[in-house]
């Protein structure tokens, strides 16, 4: 019999931890069948950031160095430049690439720096416990925005990958969301194109991944799903932002 | 071999360079700034790498990166930006991952100043970041050091697998004196098998300082306990000066260190007997040197550019009947104590002279135990 669905190479052989619903394991999983289909497990060093995402190398079959939070873009910098051959990711969650690791992902970005970064927003801060993001929605109920988020005194839900297009250095920069079937397949062949792009050494390449957190948005899986097709989606649009088909090298 | 005229902050770069150092992060302030000049140009010549990063975090954490994956790397900055780069520290501390950090530290707190000063010695000894760890902390007094002791502190941060901090300050970096570039002898070291390569033909490697699991981080917390032990057995680095005879010894690092030479001199003129003993390594810090000094002499006066910070170690150190006393000055421009007002000092204590009552103000303060 042939065998049509296995868990890919880069990960190992151990069940996710994160709750019920959440989708974090399936960006995971599409990001680990990206480097396979690369065939770059060998290659490839993982920087791990804080939040839901530091357990990276508890799941990836990789190298991995763990980044303080919102840092991770700078320690990719260094591993990267000192293994300009090797392919280096990093996977960070709102709180940490969108508020307190905003100055590293921005001048990363800028300086064009050959690595790939998944960006998974999921409106909160999901590890901690649910406080307001600077993704979350206006009106969104957080355990720090108890009355919901109100522009007057919390300012808007920042949209990082329309602000990243518009640098030099961004070579592929894109949103995407695993809400249902056909997002998905959107979402694998964003991520394959992202890891694509540093393997032919292309520059900064950039996936924003809507993500849901039925725990935290106290919402089934189901409804959380359909939150991010409701809410989500109409606010942080699908789509690629930009999208370099010449390396600036080249 | 030829002695060339050389800038303190050039010869820390020389040093970085001659030990292999290609990786170099940092952002611009005074009074270092000649460091990053001087590898921004050298460092490409060598197929090196200079960052100019955005911030002194995504410096430190640049650095924390080309650590993880294998290389000699360092930055610098001084104190306000030092602080900044707490949180890499001790995240470099708590991955046990070896690099270079260089504080030609200025006057503070807050913006402070740009002169010598020593007030960064708790934050370099004791910690500066979270958590339970120590740097390797050395703290030359001349332009030679400086290219010598940045050289060794790559080795001592390989051996240990720890960051390593260079402490000097505006007076050392901005001084020029004679520098004979002649690398000292390397250590063997082990393999660097722990570095973040892609993990082909081998099992992933993992660097992290995070442990979650029952009993881990205590265990963890030990093993780097042990390291900071070897580290007092093996690389504590300390200058004696006329201490056999002495009646009097000062204690002091860098730049007060050579303004208390001359104080030896203008003593032993005056016929009174003073040493000096001289840290270099801050951390591991030279106790059992110390306190065998006590059981001859007794009688120390710690000279600091500060309000009093390294006498802690001092005191902690000696034998429980010696005498400490303190002379210092928490330095901003124009405050660099002189070597006869700190010889005056010592020639009040010697004749039994010496309290000023708490709270009057003067020029530098002493205390005693």
């Amino acid at each position: 019999m042939k065998l049509v669905f296995d868990r890919p190479a880069c990960l190992k052989p151990t069940e996710f931890s994160f709750c019920p619903g959440c989708h974090h394991g399936l960006i995971h999983r599409l990001v680990a069948e990206a480097i396979d289909v690369h065939g770059l497990r060998e290659k490839t060093i993982g920087v791990a950031s804080v939040g839901c995402s530091v357990f990276l190398y508890n799941y990836f079959d990789l190298d991995v160095v763990e980044a303080p939070h919102g840092r991770a873009p700078a320690v990719a910098t260094g591993v990267k430049r000192v293994h300009p051959d090797k392919i280096v990711f990093a996977i960070q969650g709102d709180g940490d690439l969108a508020a307190i690791g905003t100055s590293e992902i921005i001048h990363t970005a800028n300086r064009g720096e050959n690595i790939t970064i998944i960006f998974v927003n999921n409106t909160t801060y999901g590890m901690t416990g649910g406080q307001m993001a600077p993704t979350t929605l206006l009106g969104q109920v957080t355990t720090t925005s108890p009355y919901g988020r109100d522009f007057r005194q919390d300012g808007y839900p920042i949209r990082m990958a329309e602000m990243l297009a518009t640098l030099e250095g961004s070579a592929y920069v894109c949103r995407v969301a695993v809400d249902k079937p056909a997002n998905l397949m959107k979402a694998k062949r964003a991520i394959r194109e992202a890891f694509r792009m540093q393997k032919e050494e292309m520059g900064f390449s950039f996936v924003e991944v809507l993500s849901a957190c039925p725990t935290d948005w106290n919402l089934s899986p189901l409804e959380a799903c359909k939150r991010v097709e409701e809410e989500l989606i109409p606010y942080f649009p699908l789509g690629v932002f930009k999208e370099r088909k010449v390396a600036d090298h080249l | 071999m030829e002695r060339k005229l050389v800038k303190g902050n050039e010869a820390v770069a020389m040093g970085a360079l001659d030990a292999g150092c290609r990786f170099y992060f940092g952002y611009p302030i005074t009074p270092q700034n000649e460091i990053p000049e001087y590898l921004s140009r050298h460092l490409p010549k060598v197929g090196g790498t200079f960052i100019q990063a955005e911030s002194e975090i995504a410096s430190i954490n640049m650095l924390l990166g080309a650590a993880a994956a294998g290389a000699r790397a360092m930055t610098s900055s001084s104190s306000p930006g030092i602080s900044l780069k707490q949180e890499g520290i001790s995240y470099l501390a708590g991955s046990e991952l070896p690099a270079v950090i260089v504080n030609m530290s200025r006057s503070s707190p807050g913006l402070g100043g740009i002169s010598a000063s020593q007030g960064d010695y708790w934050q370099a000894v004791k910690g500066g970041g979270h958590g339970d760890y120590h740097l390797i902390v050395l703290a030359p007094h001349s332009v030679q050091e400086l290219y010598e002791l940045t050289f060794r502190a790559f080795d001592f941060a390989d051996r240990y697998r720890n960051p390593a901090m260079i402490l000097g300050d505006a007076v050392l970096g901005q001084m020029k004196e004679p520098l004979r570039r002649v690398p000292p002898p390397r250590l063997d070291l082990p393999p660097k098998d722990w570095a973040l390569t892609g993990c082909k033909g081998r099992s992933p490697n993992v660097i992290k300082s995070l442990y979650l699991g029952e009993g881990e981080l205590e265990a963890h917390i030990w093993k780097l306990v042990k390291k900071y032990e070897r580290m007092k057995n093996e690389i504590v680095l300390c200058e004696e000066v006329e201490t056999e005879d002495a009646d009097w010894v000062l204690v002091a690092f860098g730049t007060a260190a050579r303004i208390c030479r001359s104080v030896v001199r203008l003593a032993r003129l005056e016929g009174l007997r003073v040493g000096l003993v001289r840290p270099i390594t801050l951390f591991p810090f030279p106790e059992k040197i110390l306190r065998r000094v006590s059981r001859t002499t007794g009688r120390f006066l710690v000279v600091e550019l500060n309000a009093g910070q390294m006498v802690e170690d001092v005191r902690l150190s000696v034998e429980k009947d010696a005498e400490v006393f303190f002379y210092g000055r928490p330095c901003g421009a124009g405050s660099l104590p002189k070597p006869r007002e700190i010889l005056e000092r010592l020639r009040a204590l010697h004749n039994g002279i010496e309290t000023i009552p708490p709270g009057e103000k003067r020029n530098g303060y002493e205390t005693r135990i």
